[in-house]
């Protein structure tokens, strides 16, 4: 059986446009009997301005799909359609480059795009102003707490000025109460930017806590199996009733998920 | 006014509540979000620490390395005493600071080391720049890598004594003799710095890059070249410290009529069985490896405070 299927496009619902579009999208790494399926037939889409949260456990391509909307990986079948537009990505190590300032830092994007060097120091102090990192331009990222490094790449993911920017577990390495007054920081240049986030975590409760939708794959290979809206009223706080009930309910199908893989 | 935020157990809490549901948390006068961010980062940088004055600084460095000069005197002067050779084949400390301070007065040595450090300058430039381009060559093809990255290895760990009988063949006793030889010695080192450093950018900057847009060009100006930096500079530092050997053994093994440089010296010395003389030019020779190591070591040490590599 042939892993690509040919598909005509289905009509967008919802509100807003829908900038990320996948239908029956699978990822399979090697081939013959070495084969891994990492995804398979994923379907989901993203909407303007959306903030969408990828769960589930290890093993299930959250990453992998990233990188294939990212297109730093090819997709094996079905169809990925972001119509032509800007990505840009965060990973979990804030990986700035240690040759360059932090504004250095910031700055980069825009002189591979080219921009002049006044235009890129006005844009670079106003991201850095978005993260509340002002005054932090001329320091290198090593003198930065791990959680001011992970707002400079967040700033540099900005200033790449993309239409969709994802983000691949962006505060898992970080410490509870970083992570905490992270996702308010998060929440509000979401809010304000008017950003559209694909976010990967293995934190049910941080995807609860930011996402507009919690979407979960199962693991091995990685399918959708549920697709929670999040309703309740932003801001959220992550210790919020309502927030960890819902965590709660969906931490329970996730452990069910798991299990499954137990024989 | 502390805000009463609901706590994850809300709703387990049974009767303490008395069902009154927290209001939601509304922004309260001055941007307490502000706060809290900048609140947190100042209590994660670490506070500034004190390291002295620089003359402190200077002196904590410095002693040790004085304490170790005068021990290496005294076990010298210590030697020279209990007469193991006679004076005027090991002559004491005395003696050779003696004669050291009359040969640092004549304008005659200083040419010879002006000549000896324009040969090693030159030599190393041309290595580095021979052994950058070969680098960049291996790193950038697989296939060169395949054919000749080992070579390069090989080549390194070649006495460099063993090319100048080649190297007197190909371009007799000559400047050029020499020149081979430096190059020769210190270019793999140049090479293989940088081909290590370009080998190990991390991967996820290699991501980053990629993300960013950059491609080709843009991706060795912004990316691997400053990425392979460090590794670069310790090949610098090898390959200088291979050119220098080479160099004097090229000095005192292809003397070029007229040319008195530090190496012909010392071999007059030798003729003249003027062991203080030779002592004299081993300690001058010593002393310009240091102080070129210094400087190395000043750039690379440069460069791990501003990537954030050094302790603590």
């Amino acid at each position: 059986m042939s892993l690509v299927e040919t598909q005509t496009p289905r009509p967008v619902t919802g509100r807003g446009d829908a900038v990320v579009r996948l239908e029956n999208v699978s990822k399979q790494y090697g081939s013959g009997s070495n084969a891994l399926l990492a995804l398979d037939r994923v379907s989901l889409t993203v909407q303007q301005g959306e903030f969408v949260c990828l769960l589930g456990a290890s093993g299930c391509g959250k990453s992998t799909l990233l990188s294939l909307v990212a297109g730093l990986d090819k997709i094996t079948g079905g169809t990925l359609d972001i119509g032509g537009r800007h990505v840009s990505l965060m990973f979990q190590e804030a990986a700035l480059f240690p040759w360059l300032s932090v504004a250095g830092n910031v700055e980069l994007p825009l002189r591979l795009q080219g921009v002049g060097k006044a235009e890129r120091r006005k844009r670079a102090e106003e991201l850095l102003e978005i993260v509340r990192l002002s005054g932090f331009g001329h320091k290198r990222p090593h003198e930065l707490s791990g959680g001011m490094r992970q707002r400079v790449a967040l700033a540099r993911a900005l200033a790449q000025n993309a239409d969709i920017l994802l983000m691949d577990e962006p505060f898992g390495a970080l410490d509870a109460m970083t992570r905490d007054i992270l996702h308010d920081e998060m929440e509000r240049i979401w809010r304000e930017q008017k950003l559209t986030v694909l976010f990967v975590t293995h934190n049910v409760r941080e995807a609860v806590r930011l996402g507009d939708r919690v979407i979960l794959l199962s693991s091995r290979p990685g399918r959708v199996i549920e697709d929670y809206p999040i309703t309740h009223e932003r801001p959220r706080r992550i210790d919020s009733p309502e927030v960890s009930g819902q965590a709660a309910e969906i931490t329970d199908r996730l452990r069910a998920e798991v299990a499954r893989h137990a024989h | 006014m502390p805000i009463k935020y609901p706590s994850a157990r809300a709703g387990l809490e049974g009767t303490a509540g008395e069902g009154e549901i927290p209001p939601p948390v509304e922004k309260v006068g001055v941007n307490p979000q502000n706060d809290q961010v900048s609140g947190l980062d100042a209590l994660e940088l670490a506070p500034k620490s004190d390291k002295g004055t620089l003359g402190k600084r200077i002196w904590r460095s410095t002693w040790p390395k004085l304490l170790a000069i005068a021990i290496v005197v005294l076990v010298w002067q210590i030697v020279v005493w209990s007469k193991w050779k006679p004076d005027y084949v090991l002559p004491g400390p005395g003696t050779v600071f003696g004669d050291l301070g009359d040969v640092l007065r004549t304008g005659d040595f200083w040419d010879g080391v002006l000549l000896t450090l324009r040969r090693a300058v030159t030599g190393f430039a041309l290595a580095v720049l021979i052994g950058t381009v070969v680098g960049a060559a291996v790193s950038r093809f697989a296939p060169l890598r395949a054919a000749i990255g080992s070579l390069i290895t090989g080549l390194q760990t070649m006495p460099s004594i063993m090319w100048f009988p080649l190297a007197i063949l190909l371009f007799q006793i000559s400047e050029s003799a020499i020149m081979f030889v430096v190059i020769i010695g210190a270019a793999p080192s140049v090479a293989n710095g940088l081909i290590s450093g370009i080998d190990y950018v991390p991967r996820t900057w290699l991501r980053v890059g990629k993300v960013l847009g950059m491609k080709g060009i843009a991706q060795y100006r912004h990316l691997i070249l400053p990425a392979s930096l460090p590794s670069f500079i310790s090949g610098l530092k090898q390959g200088w410290a291979f050119s220098w050997r080479s160099l004097m053994a090229g000095e005192l093994l292809v003397i070029v009529p007229g040319a008195l440089s530090i190496g012909v010296r010392m071999q007059q010395a030798r003729d003249l069985s003027d062991s203080s003389l030779v002592i004299c030019y081993i300690i001058v020779v010593l002393v310009i490896g240091i102080l070129i190591d210094v400087l190395f070591n000043a750039a690379d040490n440069a460069l791990r405070k501003r990537w954030g590599l050094t302790g603590n």
